[in-house]
């Protein structure tokens, strides 16, 4: 099971071009209103992270390959407007607003962009949950996939899947996306750095030495 | 290419496809329902234009390169550290330093989407976004770090970080020999965006 997104160790799709440190930060003007409006939306606090990673992740493959980056945050961003009533298609398909939304006094005001921008939303949260693991404990991941929401949002990806490695560091207890993104729940766990050596995640790995790091909640992960 | 799918689960397919025209669409939709307001919209663009970007970060490196008990507080806890300097915030409210030497060169990739140290980098540049870089760089780091004209040798072990949580990663790169004589301020400017995402090295004065 698997999504278009979680590209992870994919052929084929040549190499990366650098860019200049100094190259604009937008190449496009919409890019950066796509980004702004994105940010905006996200201030009137109908979803969260989670949820809009999901809507991205969940766009027809078909329409991911072919989107630019900012192409896929408008198009989820338009979805997630439709699926919490913010708009509607009807809106949508006569390309103008229906009266003013409810929600209209409490749109992000720009004196107030500096403020929630350094706020930001940390994940940690409170936990029963005990930390199962330590630094230095092997572990195992087990299959990819949502175990609430068949098909649903994980961070695990299929590269990681079913693999052996060791744990790095614990971060504390952190909101479970698996969950959050559907809604459920923080469902905080224990978050590890959890290390792979490249010869256990590749069949041809250029150095066997080499690791790959990743972060991965409690529920991914098995003792060894 | 005329868009061909109209369905209940993507309304994204009744907006213009044109990407400018479909953004503007959807602005101004916002903008009428007052949802947004245009002049905060402005000033997220100057945020991250003008105020937010890699020069943050390099203060950090420059720093923990002059000062060593600095540095040793930013391994422990690059969040209290970097927070104290105001540099936290959306995309950067969880923070793991990460330092390369001789013996361990890290990098940084986020093949499920495209997280990153906004506070202190700024919007990440294309190429972090790319299919290609998100693709290959758990894979081949190597290969990818020759495209960006890094060569490590054999000696060095390469580290990957694919930030798949809330954690953000900042690389310290290695110090470049010749630097003792300079104070924070001239190291600073040897600080590179690549080097602090570890797809390149500090430049040399």
């Amino acid at each position: 099971m698997s999504r278009v997104h979680d590209m992870g160790g994919r052929f084929g799709d040549g190499a990366v071009v650098p860019e200049a440190e100094d190259a604009p930060l937008f190449e496009e003007e919409w890019h950066a209103r796509a980004l702004a409006i994105t940010l905006a939306c996200g201030a009137l606090g109908h979803w969260n992270i989670d949820i809009s990673r999901h809507a991205r992740e969940k766009l027809a493959p078909r329409d991911y390959a072919k989107f630019t980056y900012y192409e896929k945050w408008t198009a989820a961003l338009a979805d997630l407007l439709v699926e919490t009533d913010l708009l509607s298609t009807d809106e949508f398909l006569a390309g103008a607003a229906k009266g003013k939304s409810p929600m209209a006094g409490r749109v992000w005001k720009a004196e107030a962009v500096a403020e929630g921008l350094a706020r930001g939303a940390p994940a940690d949260r409170q936990s029963d949950i005990p930390a199962q693991f330590k630094s230095g404990d092997p572990v195992q991941t087990r299959a990819a996939g949502n175990l609430l929401v068949d098909g649903g949002h994980t961070r695990l990806p299929g590269y990681a899947a079913k693999a052996k490695g060791y744990v790095v560091r614990l971060h504390g207890t952190h909101v479970l996306p698996d969950s959050a993104a559907h809604r459920l729940g923080d469902a905080a766990q224990p978050l590890y750095a959890v290390a792979f050596r490249a010869s256990e995640l590749w069949h041809a790995p250029e150095d066997p030495d080499d690791e790959v790091v990743l972060d991965l909640w409690q529920s991914y992960l098995m003792p060894l | 290419m005329p868009h061909d799918h109209h369905d209940d689960d993507h309304p994204h397919s009744l907006l213009p496809p044109e990407p400018a025209l479909r953004v503007k669409a959807l602005e101004t939709l916002l903008i009428e329902k007052g949802l947004v307001d245009p002049a905060a919209l402005d000033e997220i663009i100057e945020t991250y234009s003008h105020k937010i970007g890699p020069r943050n970060g390099a203060r950090v490196v420059a720093r923990a390169w002059s000062d060593p008990a600095f540095k040793k507080a930013l391994l422990e806890d690059a969040t209290k550290v970097v927070a104290e300097l105001g540099f936290f915030g959306r995309q950067g409210e969880h923070v793991v330093a990460v330092e390369n030497t001789n013996a361990v060169h890290n990098m940084i990739v986020c093949t499920l989407c495209s997280c990153y140290p906004w506070p202190l980098l700024g919007i990440p540049p294309g190429w972090y976004k790319s299919d290609a870089y998100r693709a290959r760089a758990v894979r081949e780091p190597r290969k990818v770090l020759a495209e960006f004209g890094v060569h490590l040798s054999d000696e060095t072990a390469v580290r990957v970080w694919d930030s798949t949580a809330e954690i953000r990663y900042l690389v310290i790169p290695e110090r470049p020999d010749g630097t003792d004589d300079l104070d924070e301020g001239a190291l600073l400017e040897l600080v590179t965006r690549d080097s602090m995402i570890g797809t390149g090295l500090a430049k040399t004065p």
